[in-house]
């Protein structure tokens, strides 16, 4: 189990590893992601790939569209590893 | 001998500066072999050599900047012997491949394009023990050195401007002066394109419920990395489109059309920080939608990351770009010359449409055509882009 900041940390990597002009500390979690990011949809898909890959969580496509902010990707991830979701 | 020359990379490069030789006199390259790197404004272009043969000279060193068309160097074909020259006894000669091994000098004609090369007195002849001494301290290929002493001798000067300018390429150009390179060169191919392309404009609304559930469904089975994404459908479209209608699928070059037997579809990528590259996917009519995707996923981090290879930039035969995801409804776009026809697609959105005398609420969007007017007329563009609709309608049949 990830803590809090260490995941919030490992999703911030993964996001500035796809936009590296991104200041990490200038990311609001509750502000939608794609208004603070220049993300179109490969950099989305990119995003999610590397949250698997890091996180060891698989995203199903129909739940891209509850992923819309910093928070709502925590929750997501903490909510899979709690379920035992993760693969 | 074969002469392997700086490709072209794009209407609007026509010069790189040699950044990075990966082979070396005697190496054996294969064709397709990326064997040097050249800095453009737009990326580091990894040129690939099209022949198969055995590297006899690098003529232009690293830190020159060259014209397209360029000798960059010079190949022995398979079995073919090298001409003749004095070479120096130890380190060099261990290094002879057996393919160079000494031929009768007058037995070899040169081409007049390898007469002129051999010409200019920066041939290298012998290299001084102490400039080599020199070059091995400074890590400078003494083989790609210019020598400018007694019979084209490498001396420590030699050396020592090599050293300097290899030393600038690896400098790197900072973000601000490649954002103005690439403004540049944007500016001198989008201008020489509407000073000489008569472009017309065509957009069709194409339903897109149909290419979308089909991709809804087959993501669903998937894990994440092997999913795909709607921009792939569309470029297997164009291209099987594209193939049917060689009119758009082509160069127009000096005065003509010249139409391309294969579809290298170019890809509009945008670059974080500005301006943008337009590299193409080979063969893309052939391609299964899973090689397409991942295709695409690699063109778009290494086009980001700053690293083509030249076919890549030289081969495109039309181009398709996609701003649907920044939100807007269609592209009007600029042909990339010498290219004929560009199409572009807008966001698919739900909208209020008319089927069969009822009203019904739908998710289309639009797909739309630049083309030259020069190599095709309206009517052909309308089949064509009715040719795109009509492959969107049938997923199935693009996955192949």
């Amino acid at each position: 189990m990830t803590s809090v900041e260490s995941l919030r940390a490992d999703i911030l990597s993964v996001l500035t590893t796809i936009a590296p002009e991104v200041d990490p500390g200038e990311i609001s979690d509750d502000e939608l992601l794609r208004d603070q990011v220049d993300l179109d949809s490969m950099d989305w898909l990119n995003f999610l790939v590397g949250i698997h890959k890091r996180l060891h969580v698989d995203i199903p496509e129909k739940d891209y569209a509850s992923l819309r902010t910093l928070a709502d990707v925590m929750r997501y991830i903490e909510q899979r590893h709690d379920n035992g979701a993760a693969q | 001998m074969i002469e392997f020359t700086m490709p072209a990379l794009g209407a609007d490069m026509d010069e790189g500066t040699l950044n990075e030789w990966l082979v070396k006199p005697g190496d054996t390259v294969t064709r397709g072999q990326v064997v040097a790197i050249v800095e453009t404004t737009k990326a580091a272009v990894e040129v690939e050599c099209w022949h198969d043969g055995v590297i006899h000279e690098l003529i232009v060193p690293v830190g020159q900047t060259v014209a397209v068309g360029t000798v960059l160097a010079t190949l022995l074909e398979a079995g073919e012997a090298a001409p003749a020259r004095p070479r120096p006894s130890g380190r060099r000669a261990k290094k002879t491949h057996p393919a160079e091994t000494p031929a009768a000098p007058a037995a070899v004609v040169p081409t007049p394009a390898q007469a002129a090369a051999e010409t200019p007195p920066h041939r290298r002849r012998w290299v001084s023990p102490a400039a080599r001494r020199l070059a091995e301290s400074l890590e400078i290929d003494v083989d790609a050195v210019s020598g400018t002493g007694p019979q084209g001798a490498v001396t420590i000067h030699d050396v020592e401007h090599a050293a300097a300018s290899a030393k600038q390429p690896q400098t790197k150009p900072t973000a601000a002066d490649r954002a103005a390179g690439m403004r540049r060169s944007i500016a001198a191919a989008m201008s020489r394109s509407k000073r000489e392309i008569p472009h017309y404009y065509l957009m069709q609304e194409i339903r897109s419920e149909r290419a979308l559930a089909w991709l809804t469904a087959r993501n669903a089975d998937r894990p994440i990395t092997e999913r795909i994404l709607p921009a792939v459908l569309q470029l297997k479209a164009v291209a099987l489109a594209a193939q049917r209608f060689g009119d758009f699928n082509g160069f127009w070059r000096d005065d003509a059309y010249h139409a391309s037997g294969e579809v290298h579809v170019g890809v509009a990528i945008s670059l974080r920080g500005g301006g943008l590259v337009a590299p193409a996917i080979h063969d893309v009519a052939g391609k299964k939608v899973d090689d397409l995707m991942s295709d695409l996923m690699d063109l778009v981090a290494r086009a980001r990351a700053g690293s083509l290879r030249s076919s890549e930039m030289s081969d495109p035969t039309i181009t398709v770009t996609n701003l649907g995801d920044q939100g807007v409804d269609a592209v009007l776009g600029i042909i990339y010359p010498p290219q004929v026809a560009l199409v572009g697609f807008g966001k698919p959105a739900q909208r209020v449409c008319v089927v069969d005398g009822g009203i019904r609420v739908l998710t289309t969007m639009h797909a739309t055509l630049a083309a030259d007017h020069r190599a095709s007329d309206g009517h052909r563009g309308a089949l064509f882009l009715a040719a795109i609709d009509e492959l969107l309608q049938r997923p199935d049949d693009l996955e192949k």
